[in-house]
């Protein structure tokens, strides 16, 4: 392969575009382009996002959502047979018993285990499951900031109505109110924790747009929010002594005679041992499905994030909701190769970047809700062929970074978004001075787990807060509200869960449920070898797979 | 419409050496997509890859060269002639305590990290961070108790381990600076007062009736109100 010829971080060959991009942005300094109506909206929706690709999703042949169209990557999970055997599992002595477990040590896990805990739950009555490290997850990730309307000229009420419109008019109107009302008093407890935010020298939290917000109420600690919050969710769990697994996941949920569930089967990724869990609630703060690449999207997602909380929920008989929205953000990164789909940060849009194509041209309102701004870049790439193609042969469009430091004076990037300028700085490109290429990438469960306000899903016993659950988002979430929602309802679970600590009683263990679903996979005539919760992503060289011997 | 976001296969290879075995990988992966390209399936070295958890701290060295680099294993691309092995966990110190009953008092760090006071300045903490922090200076600055410049310093900080494992007296940094911005948010950044008197509303209920109304409101009214609301200018 010949060397192409690099030029501060871009192949010479960029350069001619972005000095398009350059000679427009003092006119485009002056003139944003307009947003869609409903209408509008509508239409490129069905005609650009993937979500509306007919062929790639299928109705899943069994268990509560039958019928219900979801990706095959998604159906392909449910229609897989369950990882362990009955017989292989001795449910007669349970290795735990405790009031709480909690599957998934992300922000929502950690949040519902320091809420069971206030509520009155001893730590030792808890315990945390968690497939790789306490934190690892998607919220550590998570860039931009957290809504919560909190100023006077914002409201709740102006809050839910964005909510309801980003989701299409599809959300748990319930749901959406809760995560509404409770997102100040989040804030709150944030700030008691510890969470820097970034605020005035008065105190005043400095707030800025959101895609499809209509008041500035996001919220942001830099550009590491997430990362922000995790470290203080996790150093107060660690201090409250609350005991976690890691390494471990849930490989199923248990069942008792009263149909309830009562704990899991948990199984140590590295010794390869199983342990049972029986517990009085369980908590699934699994996270979501970034991880399945659903129609071969790269995804911003954390390797842990491989859906195995719908799986295991729906095992037991959880109804499932609106997983057929799959959330693409609007940019992802689409050059350099080395980090081809990570997360550009909507922040980035947020503080007046705009999106436009090979010849400098705006072609979109920068901050549509994140289905509609995708949908329009996927048409500027691929119908209108002005997108800029990269070595590795992916399309892009720019996003014009030096916008904010002209727009909000020298040094704001460096200040605000500093996860950004390193990420990009670490190969070579700098973004206070060229732009960036962006393209969507899979970014977020839509849907999930059906809860109801208490965090309580369809089944007795079995609670679930975050990405896992749907129906608060509808079928497409906005920028700043997923802290938020794994926030409220992690919050949420927690206390409903030390609630039931102390009625619930929980019976003889079963695994009944895993022979009823082989059975409906039998009659549904699904025959495949397929094995779920996958519990991590096969990224191994196709070659070394080809050749691998099962001998050790 | 076929959205192909085609990847063609990169022919230039590279030699590697995973924790001392050779293997031959595309030129321009990372070091973590190497490894799997290579036939490893990660189960610890692996969180977000993306740069954000710390969870793939890696240690390297490149042919010729005697001098040990610091890097994250989802950041950092191979490069010819590279010996690379992980350091999944960091066996370092993290102390318990309540913050409710600390104080952002000058002292606050040489009493749960009593071993700051040994710093000899050497500066390898921060040759070791591969955010590229001031590590050395904000353990400077908290020996002198200064916690907002230690949180400030701090705050890119991705928790590796790397500067602790790499502190010849046995200092944590990371964790002492955890502290640090613990308390700074806590006790010294001023409070956002119109988060309090929102939540006083909320919970008078002052909101209640516009949301049940909303609520209960007919789809085509819904979707007006939405179309119609202002949106605050920038």
């Amino acid at each position: 392969m010949s060397k192409i010829k690099i030029v501060r971080g871009y192949p010479e060959y960029m350069r001619e575009s972005i000095e398009a991009v350059e000679k427009t942005r003092d006119g485009r300094l002056k003139e944003t382009f307009p947003h869609m109506s409903l209408e509008e909206r509508d239409e490129i929706l069905h005609k650009f996002h993937p979500d509306y690709k007919k062929e790639a999703k299928r109705p899943v042949k069994v268990g509560p959502n039958k019928g219900d169209l979801m990706p095959h990557e998604v159906a392909d999970l449910l229609e897989a047979h369950p990882l362990i055997k009955p017989e292989d599992v001795d449910l007669s002595k349970a290795d735990f018993d405790v009031d709480v477990l909690i599957i998934g040590g992300g922000g929502a896990g950690m949040t519902a285990a320091l809420w069971a805990n206030y509520s009155g739950v001893d730590a030792e009555n808890i315990l945390v499951v968690q497939k790789l490290r306490l934190g690892d997850s998607n919220s550590i990730m998570s860039q931009g900031g957290i809504q919560a309307a909190d100023k006077s000229n914002d409201s709740p009420v102006l809050h839910y109505l964005d909510v309801i419109g980003g989701g299409h008019f599809t959300n748990d109107p319930k749901l959406a109110r809760r995560l509404v009302l409770d997102a100040p008093l989040i804030i709150k407890w944030h700030e008691e924790l510890g969470v820097m935010y970034d605020r005035e020298t008065d105190g005043t939290m400095i707030t800025i747009h959101g895609g499809g917000t209509c008041r500035k109420r996001m919220h942001s600690a830099r550009d590491y929010t997430g990362l922000e919050i995790v470290r203080n969710l996790k150093d107060e769990v660690l201090n409250k002594n609350i005991p976690i697994l890691e390494f471990t996941s849930a490989v199923e949920l248990l069942t008792d005679e009263h149909k309830q569930v009562a704990g899991a089967v948990l199984y140590n990724m590295e010794t390869q041992e199983y342990y049972v869990v029986k517990a009085k609630s369980t908590i699934l703060t699994t996270g979501g499905f970034g991880r399945l690449h659903i129609q071969e999207f790269p995804t911003t997602n954390h390797y842990g994030a491989t859906a195995d909380g719908i799986v295991l929920a729906y095992r037991v008989g959880a109804k499932l909701r609106d997983l057929d929205a799959v959330q693409y953000h609007p940019t992802g990164a689409a050059y350099p190769e080395q980090i081809v789909g990570l997360l550009v940060t909507e922040k980035v849009r947020g503080l007046g970047a705009q999106p436009v194509n090979k010849n400098g041209e705006q072609f979109v309102y920068p901050r549509e809700p994140r289905d509609v701004e995708a949908s329009a870049i996927i048409r500027e790439c691929y119908e209108r062929n002005n997108g800029v193609e990269t070595p590795t042969g992916m399309k892009g469009v720019w996003l014009d970074s030096p916008m904010i430091d002209i727009l909000h004076g020298e040094g704001t990037i460096v200040k605000k978004l500093p996860a950004m300028l390193r990420q990009y700085k670490r190969f070579d490109i700098d973004m206070t001075q060229d732009p960036i290429l962006v393209f969507p990438t899979l970014h977020f469960q839509n849907g999930g787990v059906i809860i109801n306000e208490n965090a309580e899903t369809t089944v007795q016993g079995l609670l679930a807060a975050g990405e896992v659950t749907g129906g608060t988002h509808g079928k497409n979430r906005l920028m700043g509200n997923s802290i938020l929602d794994y926030s409220v309802f992690g919050r949420i679970a927690g206390v409903t869960a030390a609630k039931r600590a102390k009625n619930a009683k929980i019976g003889k263990l079963t695994l009944n449920h895993v022979t009823k679903y082989e059975k409906m996979l039998k009659e549904a005539d699904v025959t495949t070898d397929r094995k779920a919760p996958i519990l991590l992503p096969e990224y191994r060289g196709e070659k070394v797979l080809s050749r691998a011997l099962d001998i050790f | 419409m076929e959205i192909k976001q085609k990847k063609e296969k990169k022919e230039e290879i590279v030699r590697i050496y995973i924790m001392g075995r050779e293997y031959k990988v595309p030129a321009g992966l990372t070091i973590m997509k190497a490894m799997e390209y290579a036939g490893y399936r990660f189960i610890r070295g692996c969180g977000c890859r993306g740069g954000f958890c710390g969870g793939c701290a890696t240690v390297y060295r490149v042919k010729g060269d005697y001098k040990l680099r610091m890097a994250l294993a989802c950041q950092k691309t191979v490069e010819d002639g590279m010996y690379t092995s992980q350091i999944p966990f960091t066996p370092a110190e993290k102390p318990i305590y309540n913050l409710e009953e600390l104080s952002p008092s000058v002292n606050v760090f040489l009493e749960y990290y009593p071993e700051i006071a040994k710093c000899v300045s050497c500066n390898t903490c921060t040759k070791a961070c591969p955010q590229d922090l001031e590590v050395m200076d904000y353990v400077q600055a908290a020996i002198r108790g200064d916690i907002q410049e230690v949180a400030e310093l701090s705050f890119d900080c991705i928790m590796c381990g790397l500067c602790a494992m790499r502190c010849p007296t046995e200092i944590v940094p990371y964790n002492v600076a955890l502290l640090a911005r613990r308390l700074y948010g806590k006790y010294v950044m001023p409070k956002a007062k119109h988060v309090e008197e929102r939540i006083k509303e909320i919970e008078s209920g002052k909101f209640d009736e516009e949301i049940r109304r909303l609520k209960e409101t007919s789809m085509n009214n819904l979707k007006e109100m939405y179309e119609k609301r202002e949106i605050e200018p920038e």
